[in-house]
């Protein structure tokens, strides 16, 4: 029994560490050890290290009942990650592995080993480390419901505001980020500051929560009062985004309704209609180029449209690549359809890059001196100014997406997603049906590729690469298939989050990958998955009218 | 003039000729049942009926229209429901989103209301859970959602594929009786059963399939009384 258990947590302490070498190896960690999160010692690095340490600790322990078990297991486990930390950097000192791996630095044995390379020194510093790792872990999991809890979100968050200091730090006042911030991430006292804050605003939420008090509160008010006052406010903000956010900022929020618009779109393709649309830059890429070839003096005819003009022109030309898409592949369905619209996207990437079509679209240099909008004698010319043209785009997208999904053919695309065969015997016409989700889902994508065009001034071929549809496909997967809100957490994760992180660029792929695999082991449905969200709703509403009957006539009795 | 005949049809899957020249009639008002072994052909005569497969010769009317190159969401607004062998409801959907899929071509929200009404009086279990996805019914009910959501087309025929299919005897039995009433009420029907004695039961009459082809035809008590189908389908010695 107990060899049993010791085994076990040893694999998973070594399994760790194995994934510590992997992200070593790639260059994940030593990426991101410059960057500070909090006072002079805690880098990012040393933040991923202890995050896979704890979860070592975490994965053995949860099996065992109490602390008197979770803890010592845990540290065994945390204890053989740790070993695998510093047999790393032992190797990395003494072997020349740069040839073939190019991570493979003595700077990377320093910051596996906590800053003290692989000595003796190292090795005592590694160990007690995980050991700490290992005893907080099981401390914490043993915590009764729901102090881990808190104190780890709050942990989180203090990581995230120290990773989060140049786009912050501008943003607050003056005194504030001073006191919060030091010259490379929160000073100590700050993020002390923020993490107590954190706690108890974690703490007090949960409590809240667990009295009903949210519930209640909000029973209070009627919803035909409070829903137009929370979206009133939640547009203001919205709209008040480039008076306070700045140039990067805003660049990184129009970027984000790029996205929001294309996974508006797709999600009436994939998320309600069911059908696998991997080429979903085609459109992307129609939209963008009409806009480019109809304002740009550089290609073509040598015509130029304003670009009032050119828009709606776009938009129209996606919903037919959406319709000359989407009619060879009616027949198709699940891996068949991914293949054929992957080829779909490859085509149009192509095209705009062959030198045969050069002439009108510009081959590999692409088209530039793409128009910009005016409104009366208002030149729209920043990201800032552009940022509105894109929240209403986005705006407009929404309420359609709502209206389409309430509709009779957004209940005709739910038929044929949950059972193609059955909704034709329903009397649904699959062709009109799914003739409509391609051309309505192009048109959004149509839409954010001609803004997209019109912001950056210039399109080239290598902007519609691959990688766009499966952002597009993947924010979906994160935030819930089908659902509305689910777009926009996507967007933010998926295309807000890594802007704002340099570093990660060159590891999306690798991120998006454990992001994915994470979500469909915790969380199928997306993060905030449509149906049962509605389903909740609408049964609250319910009961609310059963009680309310029976209360009067109680009263009455 | 039958309210349903089927002449000659033959259906195909690639080499594979599933029906070899089928021929039946349905009179309006009538249970008629199809009896016959696995792979017979009696879902294939459905799916030619219902358009979800495309006979390669012969011809299917309904009264005096030829269904037999319609598209299924055609053949349904001209009154044929078909209630699928596995039931296959929309899990995901709620009960009452099924049934307003089951009328997916009726626009009027009063008749849509008035009609879902007639479904949960017919099966009151559909009423008491409504709001829940179709997907949590237990077998007996999702088979009543998938009869009801047939009826919501207000079907001149009704054709059920193995509706008795993975059911306890008792739901079968309810289930049954259901068809009876919807029958008495008016609705025509043509009924798929592997469980022959409980469809001879209830039909006025019935044809037997073997290998794709009608081998035998009669009224109820006669191929009930028949020492052929006795043998094959009743189990009798």
């Amino acid at each position: 029994m107990i060899v049993h258990t010791v085994r076990r947590a040893v694999f998973i302490g070594l399994v760790t560490g194995i994934a510590a070498w992997h992200l070593s190896l790639v260059g994940l960690i030593p990426a991101f050890a410059q960057r500070r999160l909090v006072g002079d010692t805690v880098t990012f690095s040393y933040a991923l290290l202890v995050t896979l340490l704890v979860l070592a600790a975490y994965a053995t322990g949860r099996r065992y009942p109490g602390a008197t078990q979770r803890i010592p297991w845990g540290m065994l486990s945390a204890l053989s990650a740790g070993l695998m930390f510093f047999l790393l950097a032992l190797v990395l000192t003494h072997l020349n592995l740069r040839q073939i791996l190019l991570n493979a630095t003595p700077e990377l044995a320093r910051v596996l080993t906590f800053g003290s390379g692989a000595t003796i020194v190292g090795l005592v510093r590694v160990l007690l480390i995980s050991l700490l790792s290992g005893l907080f872990t099981g401390a914490l999991s043993a915590l009764p419901y729901p102090w881990g809890r808190v104190i780890v979100s709050a942990a989180l968050m203090t990581l995230l505001l120290g990773l989060l200091r140049d786009v912050l730090g501008p943003l607050l006042p003056r005194g504030v980020t001073s006191f919060l911030y030091g010259p490379a991430g929160l000073s100590l006292a700050g993020a002390l500051v923020v993490f107590l804050l954190a706690a108890a605003l974690f703490a007090l939420r949960w409590s809240r929560r667990a009295n009903g008090v949210t519930a209640r509160a909000a029973a209070a008010v009627p919803s035909t009062f409070r829903q137009p006052v929370t979206r009133a406010v939640l547009l203001l903000i919205l709209a008040s985004v480039p008076f306070w956010a700045g140039l990067f900022l805003s660049n990184v929020a129009d970027f984000v309704g790029f996205y929001i618009l294309m996974g508006l779109g797709l999600n009436l393709v994939l998320g309600f209609a069911g059908l696998l649309d991997l080429g979903y830059v085609a459109f992307f890429a129609v939209g963008a180029y009409t806009m480019a070839v109809l304002t740009s003096p550089e290609v073509g005819q040598r015509f130029t449209l304003d670009f009032w003009v050119a828009l709606p022109i776009a938009v129209v030309a996606t919903v037919f690549a959406g319709l000359l898409v989407g009619l060879p592949v009616l027949r198709m369905r699940g891996d068949y359809l991914a293949i054929a619209t992957l080829g779909f996207g490859e085509i149009v990437r192509l095209l705009v890059l062959s030198d045969w079509l050069k002439p009108y679209l510009g081959g590999a240099q692409g088209v530039t001196r793409i128009a910009r909008p005016n409104i009366a004698s208002w030149r729209i010319d920043s990201p800032q100014e552009f940022y509105f043209l894109i929240l209403v785009s986005c705006l407009f997208a929404w309420f359609l997406s709502i209206r389409l999904r309430d509709s009779r053919l957004g209940r005709a695309w739910f038929a044929i997603r949950e059972d193609e065969h059955v909704a034709q015997a329903m009397g649904i016409n699959r062709v009109t049906a799914k003739l409509s989700a391609f051309a309505i889902g192009a048109s959004f994508g149509g839409l954010s590729g001609a803004l997209f065009a019109s912001l950056v001034g210039s399109v080239v071929p290598a902007s519609f690469s691959l990688l766009v549809s499966i952002n597009v496909v993947a924010l979906l997967v994160l935030g819930g298939m089908g659902s509305l809100p689910g777009v926009l957490v996507g967007a933010l994760a998926l295309v807000g989050i890594p802007e704002l992180l340099r570093e990660f660029q060159e590891y999306r792929l690798l991120l998006y990958g454990m992001v994915l695999i994470a979500m469909m082991l915790f969380r199928p449905a997306g993060l905030f998955p449509e149906r049962i969200h509605r389903r909740e709703l609408e049964e609250a509403v319910e009961e609310a009218r059963e009680i309310a009957p029976a209360e009067i006539a109680t009263g009455r009795g | 003039m039958p309210l349903l005949a089927l002449q000659r049809v033959h259906v195909h899957y690639g080499l594979i000729e599933a029906l070899k020249g089928v021929s039946l009639t349905v009179e309006q008002g009538e249970i008629v049942t199809l009896l016959g072994a696995n792979g017979a052909g009696k879902t294939s005569t459905l799916r030619a009926i219902s358009g979800l497969v495309r006979p390669s010769a012969g011809r299917i009317l309904l009264h005096d229209i030829d269904l037999t190159h319609r598209k299924p969401h055609e053949i349904v607004q001209f009154g044929v429901g078909h209630v699928p062998e596995g039931r296959r409801i929309f899990p995901r959907l709620s009960v009452e989103e099924n049934l307003r899929l089951g009328a997916f071509t009726i626009r009027d929200r009063a008749e849509l209301a008035r009609r879902q009404e007639y479904v949960f009086t017919l099966f009151p279990r559909l009423a008491e859970r409504r709001k829940q996805p179709g997907g949590t019914l237990s077998g007996g009910e999702q088979q009543m959602l998938a009869i009801g959501r047939a009826l919501m087309m207000q079907p001149r025929i009704l054709l059920l594929d193995e509706p008795s299919m993975g059911l306890a005897p008792v739901l079968v039995e309810s289930i049954f009786e259901v068809l009876q009433r919807l029958n008495r009420d008016g609705t025509t029907i043509l009924l798929v059963e592997q469980n022959a004695r409980m469809a001879l039961d209830i039909a006025h009459r019935g044809y037997v399939l073997e290998t794709g082809q009608i081998v035998l035809s009669g009224s109820a008590r006669d191929l009930a009384n028949d020492p052929r189908v006795q043998a094959a389908y009743l189990g009798a010695a």
